[in-house]
C-alpha cells in the first residue's frame, strides 16, 4: 500500500512535493500490517512495565506513600523500567561497555558479539519451525505437531550424529538430512490420515507431539543411546564432524542461523515460484476448487505436512547439532510450540517468519541478561511473547486503541 | 466496531442505525473517565501513606557490601519452586546468608536448556564468587563455563567434578534408604512394601536400590519374605509416574500397589508422591508412607499422621555449609568435595513423629544399630547410581 503510493506520489513529484509527506504519514497511521506489528510491540512493552513495576515489591512498597511524596514512586519505577529494558536490548544486541573495552583494548571482540550470538543462536531453532507451521498453514493445515516433528529431528539428527562417525562435512550433512527426514516421517503421518481417512490433524498431531517426546524420554536411557558413564537421562555427544562450526567459547551462533536464512528463501521460492507451491496454495484458499481444477488434494496435503515436519525436524537437529550436542529428554525445549507464535507473528510469510524468529531471539537472549542483572523473572519474557502475537491476533484491538485509519483509505481519507 | 461497543455498554438499549458514532463516542467516553476516576480515587485512598523519612545510607551498609559474598544460583528446567532440589538449594543459600551476613544471594532460574550456559556466564560477568549449578544435566555448561572462566569458583549439586574450581555436591542416598527399606519390612503386617519413581533416571532409582535392599536384609536377618513391588534392583526395572507433579498418577499407581498388598509405600516423585498420602489417608491407619528429599511432617504436614519416616537428603545443608565455607574465605577444593552420607547426615532417616509410639522398640534399636553398621562399612548400601 505505502508502496504503491509512494510511486504514484513520485510521478506527480514535481507538481505535488507536500502531497508526498501526507500520503506517506496517512499510509504510515494506517491499520497496515506493519503498522499493527509494529504497535503490538509498543503496546506489548507498556503493560510488560507495568507489570514489571507491580512485581516488585520495593517500589510498589513506594507507592503506598505516592500523595505524599510522588517523586519517590516514579523515581524508583522509572529505573527499574529502564534499567530492566536496558538490559534485554544490552542482552540481545551488544553491550556498549563491552563494545568500549573492545576498541581500549581491555576486552575482547568475542565479548562486545556474543549477546548478538545469543539472539542468533535463539533464533535459528525457531526459524525452522516458524517455517514449518506458516507453510502448512498456507496449504489450509494447522500443524500443531511441529513440536513433535522438532523432537523427531533431534532424535534422527543426534543419533546419525553419534553413530555413523562419517568424514567431516560429511558427516554433518547426513545428520542434517537425517533430522529432516525424522521430521518429516513425523509430519508424512497425520498427512497421510488426513489425505486417507480425513482425520483432522489437529487432533493427529498433538498425539504424535506426545508419542514423540516420551519416545525421546525412553530412547535417552537405552544401551547404546545413554551416555556411558552416566546414570541420567543424557545421550552419547555428538561427533565433533557432525557438530554445526561455530567460533567457541563465549560465541555460541552457529552455521544454523545461516542455514535457516537459506532455507527461508528455498521456501518462498516455493511458494511463490514452484508449482507445487501453487498447489498448496490454492488448495489452502479452497479444496473443492483446487480439486475441481485438478489438483490432487489427498496429495497435496501429503506432501506439505511431509515437507512441513521436514523444516521442523531440521530446527530439532540444529538444537542438537548446534547447541545442545547430545540427547536429553527435554533438549528440543519449547521450539515447536514457540514456532507456532512466530508463525502468526509474521503472518505466515517465509520472511516475515525470519523476522519474527529474531524478535524471538532478541526477547530469549535479552531476557536471560534482565533476569540475571536486573532480577526479572524469565516469564516476563514468555509474557511479552504473549501479548505481542495476542495484540497482533486482534488487529481490531489495536485499531481500536491508536484509532488508526482503515488500510485502503483513499487519499480523500 | 463501535456498535458491538454499544452494544455491551448499554445492553436494554437497543441499537439501531441512529446510533451514530457522534452519538456514541461521549457516551463511551464518559464511562472511561468514571472507571478511571473510580480507579484513581481507590488508589489514591491506597497511596495515602505517610513517606518515611531519609535515611542517609550509612557507613554500615557500604561496610557489609564491601566485604559482600555473591552467591549466585542457576536452576535447572524445574525452576525455583520444584519442591525437590532447586528449592532446597535456594533455602540452603538463604539459610547461608542467616548465618554469614556478607552472603548476597541471587537467581535465575532456567525455562530450557539452552538457557544453562548463558544463565552461568551472566553470573560470571556479574563477578558472583559463588555459582551454584542445580543438577546433573547442567554438569556439561557448567564444565564448559569453569574452563573458560578458572578464576571464577562454581559448585554443582548431584554431579561429580569436572574441573578444580567445580565443588560437587553429591549424595549417598542409597544409605539412608537402606534404612527406610528396614524400617518398612520391619513395620509391614502384610509382608509386602511397594514403592514406585517419578523417572527413571539415577536420583530416583537410588532411592528405590537402598529401599530394596534394606528389605532384602531384613529377610536375610530374619529368615522372612518381605517382598518390594514396584522396583526389581537386579533388572533396574519398576513402575514409574513419568511426573513429579501428577497427584492423580500417584493416588492411580498406590491403589494399585495397595490392592496388591503393600502396607508401606514409599514413593519417590515430588509432588506426585501426595496422592500417595491422600490413598494413605482415606485407608484410616492401614497404609503408611514414608516420604523422601525433605522430612514430610514439615514440608508436607497436612498428611504428616501418614508419614512413618523420610528419607532425608539434605541438599540445602550441604549447600549453605559451601557457601558459608566460601563467605569466609575458605577454600571449597574440588576433590573429594562434599559426598552426603549418613555419617555427616547429609542423608539420614527423620524421626517416627506420630508413629513415635507405633514402631516397636526393638525395630528402632535395630534401625540404629544398622546406621553405625553402614557408616562403619560392616553392611553395605550399594547402588549403581551411586556418587563414586
Amino acid at each position: 500500500m505505502t508502496a504503491e503510493a509512494t510511486k504514484e506520489t513520485r510521478e506527480k513529484e514535481p507538481v505535488e512535493r507536500e502531497a508526498f509527506l501526507n500520503v506517506f504519514l496517512r499510509n504510515l497511521w494506517s491499520s497496515n500490517s506493519v503498522t499493527i506489528t509494529v504497535l503490538s510491540i509498543v503496546l506489548a512493552v507498556i503493560i510488560g512495565a507495568v507489570l514489571i513495576v507491580v512485581s516488585d515489591s520495593t517500589v510498589l512498597e513506594k507507592f503506598t506513600y505516592f500523595t505524599a511524596r510522588p517523586a519517590d514512586a516514579l523515581d524508583a519505577s522509572w529505573t527499574l523500567i529502564s534499567s530492566a529494558y536496558s538490559d534485554l536490548l544490552k542482552g540481545a544486541l551488544g553491550d556498549p561497555e563491552a563494545f568500549n573495552a573492545w576498541f581500549s583494548g581491555t576486552g575482547t571482540w568475542q565479548d562486545a558479539f556474543a549477546p548478538l550470538s545469543e539472539t542468533l543462536t535463539y533464533a535459528a531453532p525457531l526459524v525452522f519451525t516458524g517455517l514449518s507451521v506458516s507453510l502448512a498453514f498456507r496449504g489450509g493445515l494447522f500443524n500443531i505437531g511441529a513440536q513433535g516433528q522438532a523432537v523427531l529431528g533431534c532424535i534422527a539428527a543426534g543419533v546419525a550424529g553419534f553413530t555413523f562417525g562419517l568424514p567431516i562435512v560429511l558427516n554433518l550433512l547426513v545428520a542434517l538430512i537425517a533430522g529432516a527426514l525424522g521430521g518429516a516421517l513425523w509430519g508424512f503421518l497425520p498427512g497421510l490420515l488426513k489425505a486417507r481417512t480425513g482425520a483432522h490433524e489437529v487432533i493427529t498431531t498433538i498425539m504424535l507431539n506426545y508419542t514423540a517426546g516420551l519416545f525421546l524420554a525412553w530412547l535417552v536411557i537405552q544401551k547404546g543411546i545413554q551416555q556411558p558413564g552416566r546414570t541420567d537421562a543424557i545421550s552419547k555427544v555428538v561427533a565433533d564432524s557432525a557438530q554445526l562450526p561455530s567460533f567457541g567459547g563465549v560465541l555460541r551462533v552457529n552455521l544454523g542461523i545461516v542455514l535457516a536464512v537459506l532455507v527461508t528463501a528455498g521456501v518462498a521460492w516455493l511458494l511463490n515460484r514452484s508449482a507445487f507451491g501453487f498447489e498448496l496454495r490454492a488448495v489452502g484458499a479452497n479444496p473443492h476448487a483446487a480439486k475441481t481444477a485438478g489438483i490432487s488434494v489427498a496429495k497435496t496435503y501429503t506432501l506439505l505436512m511431509a515437507v512441513a515436519g521436514g523444516l521442523a525436524g531440521l530446527g530439532g537437529a540444529t538444537q542438537v547439532l548446534g547447541t545442545a550436542y547430545a540427547l536429553t529428554p527435554s533438549v528440543a525445549g519449547n521450539i515447536g510450540f514457540d514456532g507456532l507464535l512466530v508463525a502468526l507473528l509474521g503472518r505466515n510469510r517465509p520472511w516475515g517468519t525470519l523476522l519474527a524468529a529474531l524478535l524471538f531471539g532478541v526477547l530469549r537472549a535479552g531476557g536471560n541478561r534482565m533476569q540475571s542483572f536486573t532480577g526479572i523473572s524469565l516469564e516476563l519474557v514468555n509474557v511479552l511473547q504473549a501479548l505481542i502475537v495476542i495484540f497482533i491476533a486482534a488487529p481490531a484491538l489495536v485499531k481500536a486503541i491508536f484509532q488508526l485509519r482503515a488500510a485502503r483509505t483513499t487519499a480523500k481519507g | 466496531m463501535a456498535r458491538s461497543y454499544a452494544a455491551d455498554l448499554r445492553p436494554t438499549e437497543s441499537v439501531g442505525e441512529q446510533w451514530k458514532e457522534g452519538v456514541l463516542r461521549p457516551v463511551r467516553g464518559k464511562r472511561i473517565v468514571a472507571i478511571l476516576a473510580a480507579g484513581g480515587l481507590t488508589l489514591a485512598a491506597a497511596a495515602c501513606g505517610d513517606a518515611p523519612e531519609d535515611t542517609p545510607s550509612g557507613s554500615a551498609s557500604s561496610a557489609a557490601t564491601a566485604a559482600a559474598y555473591k552467591a549466585c544460583m542457576v536452576t535447572d528446567t524445574g525452576g525455583i519452586d520444584d519442591k525437590s532440589f532447586n528449592a532446597s538449594a535456594w533455602a540452603g543459600i538463604q539459610a547461608a546468608k542467616a548465618e554469614a551476613s556478607n552472603v548476597d544471594p541471587k537467581y535465575v532460574s532456567s525455562s530450557s536448556e539452552a538457557d544453562y550456559e548463558p544463565g552461568l556466564r551472566n553470573f560470571v560477568s556479574q563477578k558472583c564468587d559463588y555459582i551454584l549449578a542445580v543438577g546433573g544435566l547442567m554438569g556439561d555448561a557448567t564444565k564448559k563455563v569453569a574452563t573458560e572462566s578458572a578464576s571464577s569458583q562454581f559448585a554443582i549439586v548431584d554431579s561429580s567434578s569436572s574441573g578444580a574450581n567445580v565443588y560437587p555436591m553429591q549424595f549417598a542416598t542409597q544409605q539412608a534408604a537402606f534404612l527406610a527399606g528396614y524400617l518398612a519390612a520391619g513395620y509391614s503386617k502384610s509382608g509386602k512394601v511397594g514403592t514406585y519413581g517419578g523417572l527413571k533416571i539415577a536420583p530416583v532409582t537410588i532411592f528405590m536400590d537402598g529401599f530394596a535392599d534394606g528389605v532384602a536384609y531384613y529377610n536375610q536377618k530374619k529368615g522372612k519374605t518381605v517382598q518390594v513391588l514396584g522396583w526389581d534392583k537386579a533388572k533396574q526395572n519398576g513402575t514409574f509416574a513419568d511426573s513429579f507433579i501428577d497427584q492423580n498418577k500417584g493416588k492411580t499407581i498406590t491403589q494399585t500397589l495397595v490392592s496388591q498388598g503393600a502396607d508401606v509405600v514409599l514413593p519417590v516423585a515430588g509432588g506426585t508422591g501426595l496422592g500417595t498420602a491422600q490413598v494413605a489417608k482415606d485407608s484410616s491407619g492401614k497404609v503408611s508412607v514414608i516420604w523422601v528429599d525433605q522430612d514430610g511432617c514439615k514440608s508436607a504436614a497436612q498428611y504428616c499422621d501418614v508419614f512413618l519416616s523420610t528419607v532425608v537428603k539434605n541438599v540445602e545443608e550441604a549447600v549453605k555449609e559451601s557457601v558459608v565455607k566460601g563467605a569466609k574465605g575458605e577454600k571449597l577444593s574440588a576433590t573429594p568435595g562434599y559426598i552426603g552420607t549418613l555419617e555427616n547426615d547429609g542423608v539420614s532417616l527423620a524421626p517416627y513423629n506420630q508413629f513415635d509410639s507405633k514402631v516397636d522398640a526393638t525395630l528402632k534399636t535395630e534401625i540404629d544399630q544398622l546406621k553405625k553398621d553402614i557408616i562403619a562399612g560392616t553392611v553395605k548400601a550399594e547402588s549403581a547410581s551411586a556418587p563414586k
